[in-house]
């Protein structure tokens, strides 16, 4: 019989530490879909996403109870809807938004609580249809409820579309005012990327990317809950037992993340892609990325050193969960969402955490400047700017980063706002009040790093 | 299918009659039992054994939650590959 001392492990593991499988993402392609008749394009769009995901979260809740484990989301991605939009002869705003409707209405059958994939491409250049499409997504997204978009605008091997940067930072602008009553709840929902990945499990920036097949299950783990209660056993102790307890215990999470992947591409039939082996933080205090890296003796998430914590944090959750699962893709490593981590948020609300130093931070952590609240008169091309600066780091670091940022409508600096749920509630924090309003105008694109060039 | 059910609380006069009662009306067969008490808490570990059907085994496991809240123990029961996954390579 297995140990009972292991038993009782996991056991306070997922009862006092919280400990779950943050999500089983259903990837689907929907290249099959493509009709130049509108109409005819989003009935096969319903169709398949409805046939295809009818019994993935009835599948996730009878693993929950065999297994005992939560399973928090049930969602899907599918392949970036701007590569239908091509189909259409000529594509408009309200053909897009028409679309968003209909993923939006195909998810809310299927019982799932997001959908990804409302998704361009455009790190080196826009077809006409692109142009569009992302014109479309500030109504798309305030006119749904459980659509996620994203855009990539940048990587390592093309450079940066700064054409495409200005423009998001309108988007982000457009789309906050248009969800004024929510505090531009809208832009929660879209992230700007650098360097996207193609397999990511999380919300928002979940697509079913170009070179992925017909359908596909994705899991995403999480439970810095668990590494914090790890590292607590060892307090005193120097860095490298430090990185040594991180890594034994993502091995622990991962392989519990692997056995519910392949559990649910059993059942559902469906081939198992990837483990994302991502630290996910939620808002629930003992669930929170600052803490383990206050755990490991920093005042507040924010001081100097955090950055070298987090580091530390981000390589080892990789190193442990490698081994542990058979195929790891995503992001992986550890989110620094401020809105949705309870040491972030006090951090960000006593001054200790700075706009400045969570760029910092994203040069190391898995994705990039996420969930951060600011001011409501904050200008587009200011938004534009922390784009293009996010997206320089990810296209040299040759890493992903992403913008999920939100400007308020008519909060200032000191205010806090309520996303409720997973996205909890963000400080608003201060932005540069410099004009870099010049530099964005000059568009263009940025060339590729000399690194890319590696053939 | 094999899984483990765990039961930990304070400890009282018929928690292991009330279980395994409960488990003998649902014809689940009990292959190991072990069982200690750590400071005044009553930790039991049971291996049981399950006909391979789904709706059965989500079914007792949530009224073995209900059986818990009912009798103040906090009752799980987890499939046994969960635990060698996680702690065997």
């Amino acid at each position: 019989m297995i140990n009972p001392f292991e038993i009782m492990q996991t056991i306070n593991m997922i009862d006092k530490e919280n400990l779950d499988i943050r999500t089983i993402t259903m990837g689907i392609s929907l290249k099959s879909c493509a009709d130049p008749d509108l109409k005819a394009m989003c009935g096969k769009i319903y169709d398949k996403i409805t046939s295809y995901a009818k019994d993935l979260v009835k599948t996730g809740e009878d693993i929950e109870a065999q297994f005992g484990i939560p399973i928090i989301n049930k969602r899907i991605s599918v392949t970036p809807v701007s590569n239908l939009i091509e189909a259409l002869p000529s594509p408009t705003v309200a053909d897009c938004v028409e679309i968003a409707k209909t993923l939006d209405r195909a998810a809310k059958t299927t019982g799932v609580n997001f959908i990804g994939g409302y998704s361009a491409l455009v790190h080196k250049g826009y077809t006409n249809a692109e142009r569009v499409f992302i014109e479309s997504i500030p109504e798309a997204l305030a006119s749904t409820d459980i659509v996620c978009s994203s855009v990539n605008v940048a990587s390592t091997k093309a450079g940066i579309n700064m054409d495409a940067v200005k423009q998001m930072g309108e988007i982000i602008k457009k789309s906050a005012e248009l969800t004024a009553d929510s505090s531009g709840f809208a832009c929660a929902k879209l992230v700007v990327f650098a360097n996207a990945v193609e397999d990511n499990p999380f919300m928002a920036g979940a697509f079913h990317g170009a070179g992925e097949g017909e359908c596909v299950i994705n899991v995403g783990v999480s439970g810095p809950g668990v590494v914090k209660c790890a590292l607590e056993k060892v307090a005193g102790e120097d860095l490298g037992v430090v990185a040594e307890t991180i890594k034994k215990t993502a091995f622990k999470i991962t392989r519990m993340g692997q056995l519910v992947a392949m559990e649910a591409s059993k059942r559902l039939n469906v081939p198992f892609g990837i483990v994302d082996l991502s630290l996910a933080p939620t808002p629930a205090v003992g669930d929170s990325v600052a803490y383990i890296l206050e755990e490991m003796g920093l005042q507040q998430c924010g001081a100097h050193g955090t950055t070298a914590a987090l580091a530390l944090l981000n390589d080892a959750v990789k190193k442990g969960g490698v081994m542990a699962s058979s195929y790891v893709g995503g992001l992986s490593g550890a989110f620094i969402p401020v809105s949705e981590d309870a040491g972030m948020i006090s951090a960000a609300k006593s001054g200790a955490l700075s706009l400045e130093k969570l760029e910092a931070m994203t040069c190391v952590c898995s994705v990039g400047l996420d969930m951060i609240v600011i001011p409501g008169d904050t200008p587009a091309s200011t938004i534009s700017a922390i784009i293009a600066d996010e997206a320089a780091i990810g296209v040299v670091n040759t890493k992903t980063t992403a913008v999920r940022i939100i400007p308020a409508p008519g909060a200032r600096v000191g205010d806090t706002v309520e996303f409720g749920g997973l996205l909890g509630t963000g400080p608003v924090m201060k932005v540069s009040r410099l004009d870099s309003g010049e530099f964005i105008s000059r568009g263009g694109r940025i060339p590729a790093p000399i690194h890319s060039l590696k053939n | 299918m094999k899984a483990v059910i765990t039961v930990i609380g304070k400890d009282k006069v018929g928690i292991i009659a009330e279980v395994s009662g409960f488990l003998a009306k649902k014809s689940v067969n009990i292959l190991d039992i072990s069982q200690t008490i750590m400071q005044d808490m009553f930790c039991m570990i049971m291996l049981v054994e399950f006909r391979d059907d789904d709706t059965v085994i989500s079914d007792i496991s949530g009224q073995l939650t209900e059986l818990g809240k009912r009798m103040g123990l906090s009752i799980h029961l987890q499939r046994e590959e969960l635990f060698q996954s996680m702690h065997r390579i």
